[in-house]
């Protein structure tokens, strides 16, 4: 047994370090700019990079993947090889992790805005940039699991825990929701459809949420905030509990997205319980973190790295409050699509993983530069421009989405809806949107004080050479006796664990193929029938265009809803919705019955201009679609694709597809020329104006509107 | 229409689920739990051959304080 001596690789922390901080300057900002053009639509500027509905995925990417992605690996690869006493077994793996990183979320700032989206909410890339997220998580991960190969601590931690959880469930999360047949290099579709893809989105989305947002920064709260306060962990009996517990049950709260949709009612109350059950062991880590911080209460009013941790397991404690209440089928019927869920991201997003990268940075910077920050004042000032910013935001959306969810459902005294025109619902918001704008500059001048310091500090010199340390070398131990086969097992760990992942991907695969191949048994709606080629491509322009981020596709079974957008949606009329479209947030109204209920000219002047159809509304024009050629050139492979989904077009169907779009086209430039547009056929909005007119209509077979007349 | 990729999903969530209970007992049986007081400290201790602040025992620590259970 001897001693070893060696350096910890420091020199990638330094890395992640500084990729946090630009990252989390670039999302904050983009989460600004979106902000702002809700308070003011002017700002969309009229170009189609730059519109809400294309920006607003950029936002989500970069500030989960680049900014809370890169504070993981940079807490993740300082704590781990201290935990473990020993450096990342490959500096070249090391490296491949950082910079794949990068290339992606520079693959992501460009697709996204271009419109290549797959517009799955947090999954929204498209499959080569999919491929690349894998390639990189499994070069993590193996440099994560081959260092703890070779770790000459042999207790595991329970931040490694934490980071274990957290990298075989992404793993798993990413691949099973990103199944998609390509039609192209940038475009694909989900393979699953309707409410099976709402499912396995938010199966996904939530537990991007829990083990992503959650775990891997539980996992750093535990090595640095003790570390920060020189205080142990309150209760390490506590953080063993509550990981294991908030494992088990995290992976089965996803259905609370799905309250009250087309999802069949035993998945919404599971979603629902297990939501609940939650609040335990999410409290658990709250209280241990903050209790950890017992004795050195007096230095959180000097430090203000411990005033960032503190506030942060706080909003942490919130957020896992206020999730779980949201979670409650009664509640969600108030909040779902408005922006009482939007406040509920923040204080989790601004408060907990925002705050608690700041502390690690603040933290680490010192460390690893061997001076403190260039302008300690900055740090305490940063502290309160973030934490005002985070309660004006919140309140702000708390007050938007109560009062919104409240207008939508409200009756007058004859039974009839108060505010009929959905427009008022909106305009109503406006002012808080300047509110909640107000508290994002505040939090993005915190974030970029929290720039300018690391700047000058970094800046000023070197940084301190890789820490050096020593441990006895763990090699040549025998492992504590055990019987049997637990015997055989303790003695090859890492081999059990790489054969429970192979077990369950093969498990996974031997299931999932069948599906793809196998047809539902299930009929659908007998009237429900697949879209037509000119409207499945104006069901791309509307997924490329974004228009989910503002407009729901989803009519819940509430009188307030049926009288307002018409019958409620069945799960059987979106069987053929590659990928679904139920939308989570209503910043316009609902779209799923709005077929057949204005004229085509409606449609075009809409998209020419909100405002000409709709005075008041804060909708960016989508001029483009009127002025750019729709390309058909890969209308019959989109169809063929949609066979291999399982769709039923015939051979003939995908053979004529062109010809088919180009007749139905006509039938609706036809109707346009009778409006006053000329020489609208080969346009994008003929055949968004099709996809349109086409949602909703199956169940029931409705002749559409003539121009000037508008159906209720 | 089919929820069919429940059959998937369940599955998938009660191998994960598994493996973690298989993790777990792999990690009592190998005595991670056996000792739950020392590893809060251990951490607090670098180990460092060059302390970068001259000082590498955090000072509560060294004052003999003793951490609650």
């Amino acid at each position: 047994m001897t001693t070893e001596t060696f350096r910890y690789d420091d020199a990638i922390v330094r890395k992640f370090l500084i990729a946090t901080i630009f990252w989390g300057v670039v999302g904050m900002l983009v989460g600004l700019v979106i902000a702002s053009q809700l308070a003011d639509w002017r700002l969309n500027l009229g170009l189609p990079w730059l519109t809400f509905s294309r920006l607003r995925p950029l936002h989500t990417n970069a500030v989960i993947f680049a900014f809370v992605g890169n504070c993981m690996f940079m807490g993740i690869y300082y704590s781990t090889q201290r935990l473990l006493k020993a450096r990342m077994v490959s500096d070249l793996l090391s490296n491949l992790n950082f910079w794949g990183w990068q290339l992606i979320i520079v693959a992501a700032a460009v697709t996204l805005p271009l419109g290549y989206t797959v517009s799955k909410e947090y999954a929204e890339l498209e499959w080569p940039i999919d491929i690349a997220i894998t390639v990189v998580w499994v070069i993590f991960a193996l440099n994560f699991f081959g260092t703890l190969l070779v770790r000459r601590e042999r207790h595991l931690y329970v931040a490694i825990w934490f980071y274990i959880a957290s990298i075989v469930t992404v793993a798993l999360l990413h691949i099973v929701n990103s199944l998609a047949v390509p039609v192209s290099f940038l475009k694909s579709y989900s393979i699953y459809s309707g409410v099976q893809d709402a499912l396995v989105q938010w199966w996904y989305g939530h537990n991007a949420v829990a083990f992503f947002l959650t775990t891997p920064i539980l996992g750093l709260m535990y090595y640095f905030v003790p570390k920060a306060a020189g205080r142990p962990v309150y209760s390490y009996r506590l953080s063993i509990v509550h990981f294991w517990a908030l494992v088990f049950l995290y992976i089965w709260a996803g259905p609370h997205h799905l309250l009250y949709t087309a999802l069949p009612d035993w998945l919404q109350i599971l979603g629902m319980t297990f939501s609940l059950m939650l609040i335990a062991p999410s409290w658990g880590g709250m209280i241990n973190g903050l209790l950890t911080l017992r004795g050195v209460w007096d230095r959180v009013r000097t430090d203000p790295v411990l005033k960032f941790f503190v506030a942060a397991i706080t909003f942490y404690g919130m957020a896992t409050f206020e999730g779980p209440m949201l979670a409650i089928r009664s509640v969600n019927a108030l909040s779902h699509y408005t922006d009482w869920t939007i406040g509920h991201v923040h204080s989790g997003a601004l408060g907990w993983n925002g705050f608690m990268a700041f502390a690690i940075i603040y933290w680490l910077i010192p460390k690893l530069w061997g001076r403190p920050m260039a302008y300690p004042g900055l740090v305490n000032t940063h502290f309160w421009l973030g934490t005002v910013g985070i309660v004006l935001y919140v309140v702000a959306m708390w007050a938007a989405g109560i009062t919104q969810g409240l207008m939508w459902r409200a009756f007058d005294d004859q039974g009839f809806l108060l505010y009929p025109n959905f427009m008022e619902t909106v305009t109503r918001l406006i002012p808080m949107y300047y509110v909640r704008a107000l508290g994002g500059l505040l939090y993005l001048s915190g974030m970029v004080l929290l720039a300018v310091n690391a700047w000058v500090t970094i800046r000023a010199g070197a940084p301190l050479p890789d820490q050096q340390a020593s441990a006895p070398s763990l090699r040549g131990l025998a492992p504590p006796p055990a019987a049997g086969i637990q015997r055989w097992l303790e003695a090859r760990p890492m081999h059990f664990a790489l054969w429970a992942l192979i077990a369950v991907a093969i498990g996974g695969l031997v299931q999932l193929l069948p599906m793809l191949f196998v047809k539902s048994n299930v009929p659908p709606i007998a009237t429900v029938h697949p879209y037509t080629p000119l409207e499945l491509e104006g069901r791309d322009l509307y997924v490329r265009e974004g228009c989910y981020v503002c407009h729901s596709q989803m009519i819940r079974p509430f009188r307030a809803e049926t009288e307002r957008y018409g019958e409620y949606s069945k799960a059987g009329e979106f069987v053929y919705d590659h990928p679904f479209q139920f939308g989570s947030r209503r910043i316009g109204p609902d779209l799923h019955r709005v077929g057949g209920k204005y004229p085509d000219i409606w449609h075009y002047r809409h998209m020419e201009d909100p405002r000409a159809t709709s005075p008041g509304s804060i909708m960016p024009p989508y001029g483009w679609l009127l002025a750019n050629r729709l390309d058909t050139s890969n209308t019959a492979a989109k169809l063929r694709a949609m066979r291999t989904l399982g769709v039923p077009y015939t051979a003939q169907e995908v053979d004529g597809a062109v010809d088919a779009l180009r007749a139905q086209a006509g039938q609706i430039a036809q109707r346009l020329a009778e409006a006053g547009v000329k020489d609208a056929q080969d346009k994008e909005i003929v055949a968004l104006v099709a996809y349109l007119q086409r949602l909703g209509t199956d169940i029931k077979a409705k002749p559409v509107a003539t121009a000037g007349e508008v159906r209720r | 229409m089919g929820l069919d990729v429940l059959f998937v999903l369940i599955p998938a969530s009660l191998l994960l689920a598994l493996l973690a209970l298989a993790l777990f007992v792999w990690a009592i049986r190998s005595g991670q739990f056996d000792d739950l007081v020392t590893p809060a400290i251990r951490i607090l201790y670098d180990d460092d051959t060059e302390p970068d602040d001259g000082r590498a025992v955090p000072p509560e620590i060294q004052s003999g304080q003793a951490p609650r259970r």
